[in-house]
């Protein structure tokens, strides 16, 4: 499951971030990294970005980017 | 003279704690092996001068970006005596990593914590001393905004500035950052605590209601509708003011002292040196006030709400919901949002988003069209044909968005921090609008100035025939560019107008006035005979679109620091100007004569 996935108010711990070098450096040090507990706040209409927090930063991201952000699948 | 550095992340409130600390004597600087202006101030610390240099904001020393590159180039041609770390006390759990990363460059550095007053209001906690012996830096904490804490903090750098020697940094012993995560999550786990639950209700609240998946967008157009009400009630009149003044002077006193200077001399120092002075400084009250209200919007934290909110939309034409902001801004001045673009890092994103402004139909262009539709079209049709014209305005930015994203490309993921909502003090504000108004003098006036006297050398040589005739230079350079605008409709007299237009827009109407050799009251009917309504709104698209004005390009470039874009951000809209302009005019005519 990807972070794009994840529904509106559910949080869940990053398993992998993927892309290029330079993407990951700059969400390791906006602190989107392995073990780290996320959550969707909300999500922009028509297709814009979310809106996330991990830890005491909320962020906002494209889809695009949040499908790079694998989840460990939330025990029910 | 000593050299302290300062460094942090983005959202750290460095900046801020940069003001406190030297006040208002901070300038824009050149270093050696960066390209960027870099703001620094000197002052007295412990009996030393010392200068404080503000680095750009990084999360991290990798090199990715442009701001990384300027990090990394500073600090290997310039030595320091200190590196000041600025960090957010309430995001430590990943602003460490940069600390460790610097650690790493063997640099003399103290930490500065900040922003520990909403860190206390969140909960959080830090154990400054386990801090400081983890690290082996010293360590303060502060809040910078409210000045609490930083007598210390600038004892701090003091007791540290002493005995060190001045340094460059050595990147090769900065090799990569394998171990860091798990060294950051100790760090981290021995020295913050942070509840599990934060309880920053009042953001959220506020979020509710400003990112609403309906209301938040009629309420962003509300804000900018307001902020823009804001800056051009009050500053088009503080505008005025400036030009009366100017105006007065020029007159009552510097008029007379010239009355036995010849035609040509006084022509010179009037029409050409002091306009152009005069232009550089009625731009003045814009800028300030611009940079007072997009302080409010930046510093609060909405800007990246904007962006949030819009960015669905302008994600597909390569920018994003801060160009934005700016395009609208755009439509008062374009020399201040042009100017705003700065808080974008991302110098693709930057230059497209400059490359847009232009188009935005600004209060100056406002005043030529006014004056030219009551004076062509009825009543009733006046406002449609504004309307128009605001379309056309947005139909150009986006054409040209999507004709350059692709090789102004955008490379940096929209990743932006929505930090909480805060209010800006009035220090931080002013000081950052008077820091604005000053670069332009510096950085703009002179090549505004040549510009004014460029344009009036051309509309007033050979001073043996009337100024701005077809005789003078500007009248032949028309009689020689007739094949280019007739087919658009638009003569050889008007022609000369554009010429003046290139100066400020709003010049077109006076300028009119002094080619057909009337006074504006009588203008409006003159050009009601001369011009039908095809030929008149053909004239108006291309002054709509065509080149950015003199003020405008002398920003483009300070901006871009790049001569290369600037001919692009001149050429391409003349180029658009002209095609639409034809279209229209070729398509009418055929129409309405057939």
């Amino acid at each position: 499951m990807t972070l794009e996935q994840l529904a509106t108010g559910q949080c869940a711990r990053i398993a992998q971030v993927e892309g290029d070098e330079p993407l990951r450096t700059r969400m390791f040090a906006l602190g989107l990294r392995n073990g780290r507990e996320v959550a969707v706040i909300r999500r922009a209409r028509l297709g814009g970005p979310l809106q996330i927090r991990v830890g005491s930063t909320d962020l906002i991201v494209r889809r695009r980017e949040a499908r790079m952000i694998k989840l460990i699948e939330p025990a029910a | 003279m000593k050299r302290i550095a300062l460094l942090g992340m983005p959202n750290t409130g460095k900046s801020t704690f940069f003001n406190r600390l030297t006040g208002a004597v901070a300038r824009v600087g050149n270093w050696p092996g960066i390209t960027v202006d870099l703001l620094a101030a000197k002052l007295l610390m412990g009996g030393d001068m010392v200068e404080v240099v503000d680095l750009p904001g990084i999360y991290n020393l990798h090199g990715y970006s442009e701001d990384e590159l300027v990090v990394r180039h500073f600090l290997e041609k310039n030595p320091i005596n200190l590196l000041v770390i600025v960090a957010n006390a309430t995001q430590l759990d990943r602003q460490l990593a940069l600390v460790l990363q610097l650690k790493d460059l063997g640099l003399p550095m103290v930490l500065l914590l900040n922003m520990v007053d909403e860190a206390k209001r969140l909960g959080i906690q830090i154990e400054q001393h386990k801090l400081e012996q983890a690290l082996d830096i010293p360590v303060a904490t502060l809040s910078a905004k409210h000045g609490i804490g930083f007598p210390w903090a600038r004892q701090l750098i003091e007791r540290n500035l002493n005995d060190t020697l001045a340094t460059a940094a050595a990147f090769s012993a900065f090799a990569g950052d394998d171990a860091l995560e798990k060294r950051l999550e100790e760090l981290v786990h021995d020295t913050v605590h942070v509840p599990v639950t934060l309880s920053d209700t009042i953001t959220s609240r506020l979020d509710r209601l400003l990112l609403h998946p309906l209301l938040g967008l009629p309420l962003f157009f509300l804000a900018m509708y307001l902020m823009f009400q804001a800056i051009y009630t009050i500053g088009t009149p503080l505008q005025n003011a400036v030009e009366w003044l100017l105006g007065l002077l020029k007159q009552d006193a510097v008029a007379p002292l010239l009355a036995h200077a010849s035609p040509v001399i006084s022509s010179f120092l009037l029409e050409g040196i002091y306009n152009g002075v005069g232009t550089v400084l009625s731009f003045l009250p814009i800028i300030v006030l611009f940079f007072l209200f997009m302080g409010i919007v930046e510093d609060s934290g909405y800007l990246s709400r904007a962006a949030f909110l819009v960015d669905a939309f302008m994600s597909r034409l390569g920018l994003d919901g801060r160009s934005f902001v700016m395009q609208l801004m755009g439509f008062g001045c374009n020399v201040p949002a042009l100017m705003g673009t700065r808080v974008m890092r991302s110098r693709g994103l930057r230059l497209l988003t400059m490359l847009i402004i232009p188009f935005s139909l600004c209060s100056a262009r406002l005043q030529v069209f006014i004056f030219l539709t009551t004076a062509v079209f009825s009543p009733h049709m006046a406002p449609f044909v504004l309307f128009s014209l605001y379309c056309m305005s947005f139909f150009a930015s986006f054409l040209t968005a999507l004709l350059y994203r692709r090789r102004l490309a955008n490379d940096e993921p929209l990743l932006l921090e929505l930090p909480p909502y805060r209010f800006p003090t009035w220090r931080q504000m002013v000081m950052r609008g008077w820091h604005e108004a000053k670069g332009f003098v510096r950085e703009a006036g002179g090549f505004i100035l040549l510009g004014v006297v460029l344009v009036w050398f051309l509309t007033n040589v050979p001073f043996s025939v009337a100024p701005a005739s077809a005789h003078t230079l500007a009248g032949r350079l028309a009689t020689f560019m007739a094949p280019v605008f007739h087919p658009i409709g638009i003569n050889d007299l008007m022609s000369i107008a554009l010429l003046f237009g290139f100066v400020a827009k709003e010049v077109v109407i006076g300028a009119l006035a002094v080619i057909y050799g009337t006074n504006e009251g009588a203008l409006s009917g003159i050009i009601a005979t001369h011009l039908n309504w095809i030929e008149a709104y053909s004239f108006m698209l291309f002054v709509l679109i065509y080149t950015p004005c003199l003020s405008a390009i002398a920003v483009l470039r300070q901006e871009s620091k790049s001569w290369r874009f600037t001919a692009l951000a001149v050429l391409w809209p003349l180029f658009l100007a002209w095609t639409v302009s034809f279209i229209f005019y070729q398509a009418a005519t055929a129409l309405v004569g057939s």
